[in-house]
């Protein structure tokens, strides 16, 4: 019993440790909110002369 | 040194897309002539009235140039010469410009003629003027007092 | 990693040169926040400045007071105190150097502002030949860059002293990070510093008639980039190093913090065509490296995002939160220490979008010299960077005037942070809006003649001026505040929160501090990306540019 909470703990450990995948969700949001903005002023300099 | 797998994505990700917008930038500039404004060429600043083009200013006609019209302004603190001008829809034309004196800016607003005049340097632009309107023309770097009294106009009508 | 300088306060008389460093950027915000609400009171066209008082009078104090002043003053404050914290205390001699420096800027910086409140000095902060000031002013500001050496060489004294006593060791995290920020410094300095002495002082003074203005523009800019850096590292570190401890947290990674500031070393510097895009005189292709260049800059901030996020995200998990974002919930934000700095950050991300357009090289004849590039620095320095430092002073304050942040100015601190954020969307949104419709900046209002574009813009004019009046109000707050933990708060002990690395981590590896490498790479760099350019310059110039010193 006492021996299954210990592996569990350090497991659960280990996978908060590595678990980033807010993270990874954030930053890709942050990518894309870059991309829309660069491509939406491109697309202002294309129309324009 | 360590480094996360979504980190590792993440910059794959990042780098990757900086790559894709340094190929479109590049490409459209050494590829399709849409370079920003660099012209090399040089003038004497207290001299600028007596030399060609800047004797006269305003809208020329040429003939066997990629162009079809030089357009020439003078800039001196705090006016353009001309002060106003109309270019035929569909022209394409080399705008030819320079300062008598401090620096000044060249923006026609709500275009992408955005260029900076300094004193002994020429600066040129070509552009194609296809959409009709009226389209003004500002001084967008300080020079002084009446720097936001600078102004011009471009009218592009239908020939 | 645990240092035991951890458990002390920065010594006294350290903490006394840095307070007078805040003191003075303080009287900046106050001058400058008023100056910045005269300017967008004057932009809506529905006042006008009395007694003569020019707009570009008032826009040269608020340019030189807050981009010049308050950051360079509050920035080698803050640095100086993170060093004497995880360092260890200036010796006499490393204190008498920043004292003198100090004294230096103060001087440098009053001469300025005499000589800018006798308008003979409305030149802007980037004071652009041949527009001449006073030589008086250009004197005033190179004081003020001596003596941020100075500032900066007690630093790099105590890391060189710190370095020979702990052979092998890597050093503390924030002290690395403000060497990084003074090394850049320095180097970018020296350009400004070159214009300055070589070519604009003669020549105010009369001793040479004429002035090479695009030599003058191209090393102006040369330490005008990193300047933007010098300011952005500081924020950067209390990112990294500081609202981990706040939140309760961990340094995500003390090797990639390191390298990302090594990158910045090494790519803030050769990238100041990218100001230059719309000018002659300067090759196409090289305009178009320094591009490349600059955006290789923008990846130490990816890197930096994604170690922002994961110690939030780690820190919320390890208080139990599930699902993708529920860690977001678990961030203390009743604490205005994390709470405003993080406004900063999220402000951080419109204003790098907008940074990557401005760099986009023909791009930036949407965008150049129009209110949107305005609206883009009240981003970044005047959000993400100035927040960052508000949230640095509720605790660094008290911690050196042996008070304490109450309950009370922690609401009234998180009040000012919201404000800010409410004041800076409609200001800055709008100057954007209106940047891109094509509305200049650095202007006063005009109708242009009646021209019909320019009178679209006055609606976005009236909100930049409802934006600019709350954020004026948050900037008296913000006074407030600073005099309450400053002189009134009740006495105590507040903590100078440094983070500690997470027990798995692995030490720095040592190769981030040869600085021989690293300095050696900054100099490669700059004289691949300069060289031939500026030689360009030098050798195909117009005749030179007589001073105008009536215009105003
Ligand atoms: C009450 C808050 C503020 C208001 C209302 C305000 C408003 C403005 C406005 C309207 C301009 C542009 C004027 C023009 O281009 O004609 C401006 C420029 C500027 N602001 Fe602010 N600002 C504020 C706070 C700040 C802060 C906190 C900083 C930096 C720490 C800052 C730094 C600058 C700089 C460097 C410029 C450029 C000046 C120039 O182009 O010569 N501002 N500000
Ligand atoms: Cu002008
Ligand atoms: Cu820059």
């Amino acid at each position: 019993m006492a021996k299954t909470e210990l592996r569990k703990n350090v497991k659960t450990e280990v996978e908060d440790r590595s678990s980033l995948k807010g993270t990874l969700a954030s930053v890709f949001l942050l990518g894309f909110f870059l991309i829309v903005s660069w491509v939406g002023v491109f697309f202002l300099f294309l129309d324009r002369f | 040194m360590h480094m996360h797998k979504f980190e590792k994505v993440w910059l794959i990700f990042g780098v990757g897309t900086l790559l894709v917008f340094l190929t479109v930038l590049g490409v459209s500039a050494f590829y399709l002539g849409n370079q920003p404004p660099s012209c090399l060429a040089t003038i004497d600043p207290e001299k600028v009235e007596t030399q060609a083009p800047f004797n006269e200013p305003g809208l020329k006609k040429v003939e066997g140039k990629a162009w079809d019209y030089e357009l020439v302004f003078v800039a001196q603190a705090f006016n353009y010469n001309p002060g106003d001008v109309e270019i035929p829809f569909g022209a394409t034309v080399k705008i030819i410009a320079t300062t008598k004196d401090v620096i000044h800016g060249f923006e026609v607003a709500g275009t992408n003629i955005n260029m900076m005049l300094e004193p002994g340097y020429i600066s040129e632009h070509i552009t194609t003027f296809d959409k009709t309107g009226e389209y003004l023309i500002l001084c967008n770097e300080y020079c002084g007092a009446g720097h936001h009294l600078m102004t011009s106009k471009i009218e592009v009508v239908e020939s | 990693m645990i240092n035991s300088a951890d458990k002390l306060k920065v010594d006294r008389r350290d903490g006394k040169l840095v307070m007078a460093q805040i003191y003075v950027a303080f009287i900046a915000l106050l001058i400058g926040g008023l100056a910045g609400l005269l300017q967008v009171l004057v932009r809506s066209g529905r006042f006008e400045l009395p007694a003569g008082i020019g707009y570009y009078q008032i826009l040269t104090v608020h340019g030189v007071v807050l981009g010049l002043v308050l950051t360079t003053f509050f920035i080698m404050g803050f640095m100086q105190a993170c060093v004497s914290k995880t360092a260890g205390t200036f010796t006499t001699k490393q204190r008498t150097i920043a004292w003198i420096g100090f004294w230096l800027m103060t001087i440098g910086t009053v001469m300025a502002a005499v000589m800018i409140l006798l308008n003979e000095a409305s030149v802007l902060y980037t004071f652009y030949a041949p527009l001449q000031a006073h030589f008086l002013f250009y004197l005033g500001l190179t004081l003020v860059v001596v003596g941020s050496w100075l500032g900066s060489a007690a630093i790099i004294m105590k890391y060189a002293e710190w370095r020979r006593a702990n052979p092998g060791t890597p050093s503390p995290l924030l002290t690395f990070m403000a060497l990084v920020n003074v090394l850049m410094w320095i180097v970018a300095t020296l350009g400004v510093a070159a214009t300055v002495l070589i070519q604009l002082l003669p020549w105010s003074l009369g001793l040479v008639e004429t002035v090479n203005v695009g030599v003058s523009r191209t090393l102006f800019w040369y330490f005008g980039h990193p300047l933007v850096y010098f300011w952005l590292l500081p924020a950067y570190m209390a990112w990294y190093v500081i609202i981990p401890k706040i939140i309760g947290g961990k340094i995500f990674s003390d090797s990639l913090a390191r390298m990302s500031f090594i990158l910045f070393l090494l790519f803030s510097i050769p990238v100041g065509f990218h100001h230059q895009l719309l000018e002659p005189g300067i090759d196409a292709a090289w305009k178009f490296l320094q591009v490349v260049l600059t955006f290789l800059v923008v990846i130490p901030s990816l890197m930096t995002a994604f170690s922002l996020f994961a110690t939030f995200e780690t820190f919320g998990r390890s208080k139990g939160a599930k699902g993708l974002f529920g860690w977001f919930k678990m961030l203390p934000w009743g604490d205005a220490r994390f709470a405003v700095p993080f406004i900063g950050m999220l402000s951080f991300i419109p204003a790098g979008a907008g940074g990557l357009i401005n760099a986009s090289n023909q791009m930036n004849q949407v965008v150049h010299n129009t209110i949107w590039v305005t609206g883009h620095f009240h981003l970044t320095l005047a959000t993400a960077v100035v927040l960052t430092f508000f949230g640095i002073t509720f605790w660094l304050v008290p911690h050196l005037t042996g008070r304490v942040l109450t309950k009370a100015i922690n609401k009234l601190a998180l009040i000012q942070g919201v404000l800010w954020a409410i004041g800076m969307t409609f200001m800055s949104g709008a100057m954007h809006a209106a940047g891109l419709l094509g509305a200049p900046r650095r202007s006063a209002f005009s109708e242009y003649g009646g021209a019909p574009q320019a009178a679209e813009w006055i609606p976005y004019q009236v909100a930049q001026a409802v934006g600019g009046s709350i954020l004026f109000l948050a900037i008296i707050l913000m006074l407030y505040i600073f005099v309450n933990l400053a002189f009134f708060a009740p006495k105590g002990e507040e903590e100078f929160p440094i983070g500690e690395m997470s027990t798995h981590a692995e030490p720095a590896p040592m190769v981030f501090e040869n600085w021989k490498i690293w300095m050696g790479i900054t100099v490669l760099l700059i004289l691949f990306a300069y060289t031939i350019p500026f030689i360009d310059l030098i050798q195909n110039a117009p005749p030179g540019s007589k001073g105008y010193n009536n215009l105003w």
